[in-house]
């Protein structure tokens, strides 16, 4: 199984990034081979709908579970009709989110968020 | 007789666009033409009669599942994120798309057509002989340009007042396009000042001949823009002073110069509009 990670860096030590759509970097971590590799978010800086260029390369990369801070409703709507689960962590080293996650300790979003919120109005 | 049009716009929102637009409207026996298509408010105090409505609609593409092979060549072509390959399906975000038709350009199976989206209206009106026009962008709906170039494609002929939007966006480059002149109005304050400098810049870039309007003005705390004006060598067309009278009539959606501070202010300023732009 394939696990997506928002990252505000490329490594693993890098701290979980709370957006979606405009995070930095995926970190992808593949359970069954115990590998990870990075990717550049395409979404981040496109000039709208990030989220839904991001939910693109999820998707392009058959990831089955997305860690992140929240979701907006474009991108949470094509996770669901994808079969994506979502789950939410706090602003945490990767590895430490990975691992909670593994301990079955991350809840599962089971709503959208506000859009645009990764633009700033958020905080 | 071919149509000369003057755009009004300020960078800054608030400064007193519509209140310069619609009492000089009257003035110079102009028409008026709201392009603050996110928020028209010129009619509040013009009050057309006869008004007609044409639909804007924007063309949206339309996948035809049938011939569709999911190869995401469209996904990955639009510059928009408009298309999204769930490789079960395309999606179509509709309010994303540009109508820029690049989708259907690499569309390897043809399986993209396009259909009609109706995002606004156009409204055309008359108030004693003048024509008056109003774009409106339909309810969350993004992108106001489509509305703005339907409503700028014919404007009427004679001298035309072009109701800017706020800023110096798309929204306000796609009205300055139609444009021959420009009036820039600002008030004295540091934002009136930043936000006039940027619309300066857009007008300069088009080359545009311009002036100024302060409205709200203050004599005791307005000399730094006065000073700017003038290193910048930049016609000042008048004063509009800053009067609760006028707060007053505004919120009823009557016409400033109904006062007549105010009329006589919006005389000079006409009188002095007529020296930049020569449209006699």
């Amino acid at each position: 199984m394939k696990i997506a990670l928002t990252c505000t860096g490329k490594e693993m030590n890098d701290n979980l990034d709370l957006r979606f759509g405009r995070c930095s970097y995926f970190i992808i971590f593949d359970s069954e081979k115990g590998v990870s590799y990075t990717l550049e978010n395409k979404g981040q800086s496109s000039g709208g709908g990030a989220g839904i260029a991001a939910a693109q390369q999820i998707i392009d990369e058959e990831v089955e579970v997305v860690i992140s801070g929240s979701m907006g409703p474009n991108a949470y709507n094509l996770m669901m009709s994808s079969g994506i689960k979502v789950y939410a962590s706090k602003e945490l080293p990767c590895a430490q989110v990975l691992e909670s996650f593994n301990k079955g300790e991350l809840e599962e979003i089971t709503q959208a968020g506000p859009s645009h919120m990764g633009m700033g109005s958020g905080k | 007789m071919r149509a000369l049009n003057i755009a009004i716009l300020s960078g800054k929102g608030g400064t007193g666009k519509t209140t310069v637009a619609t009492n000089l409207a009257e003035i110079l026996q102009a028409n008026y033409i709201d392009c603050d298509v996110e928020e028209p408010n010129g009619y509040i105090f013009l009050k057309p009669e006869n008004i007609m409505n044409v639909a804007v609609e924007v063309e949206c593409p339309d996948i035809n599942m049938e011939k569709c092979i999911l190869c995401g060549e469209c996904t990955k072509t639009c510059q928009f994120n408009a298309l999204f390959n769930t490789k079960k399906d395309i999606l179509v975000f509709e309010k994303m798309c540009h109508s820029c038709k690049a989708c259907s350009i690499v569309c390897k199976t043809k399986a993209i057509t396009f259909k009609p989206r109706k995002v606004g209206v156009i409204e055309k009106g008359e108030k004693q002989g003048l024509i008056c026009m109003r774009g409106v962008l339909d309810i969350g709906e993004a992108m106001a340009v489509p509305v703005i170039k339907k409503l700028l494609r014919h404007t009427p002929v004679g001298l035309n007042l072009l109701d800017c939007s706020p800023g110096t966006s798309c929204n306000a480059v796609s009205t300055l396009r139609h444009a021959q002149g420009a009036l820039l109005v600002t008030e004295p304050s540091a934002f009136g000042l930043h936000d006039l400098r940027m619309a300066i810049c857009l007008v300069r870039k088009f080359d545009l001949p311009f002036g100024v309007i302060i409205n709200k003005w203050d004599e005791k705390n307005g000399e730094f823009l006065e000073r700017y004006l003038d290193g910048e060598g930049i016609k000042i067309l008048g004063y509009i002073p800053y009067k609760r009278e006028a707060a007053e009539v505004y919120s009823r959606g009557e016409m400033v110069r109904t006062i007549p501070a105010y009329q006589q202010a919006f005389d000079r300023i006409a009188s002095s509009c007529g020296e930049v732009f020569q449209w006699n």
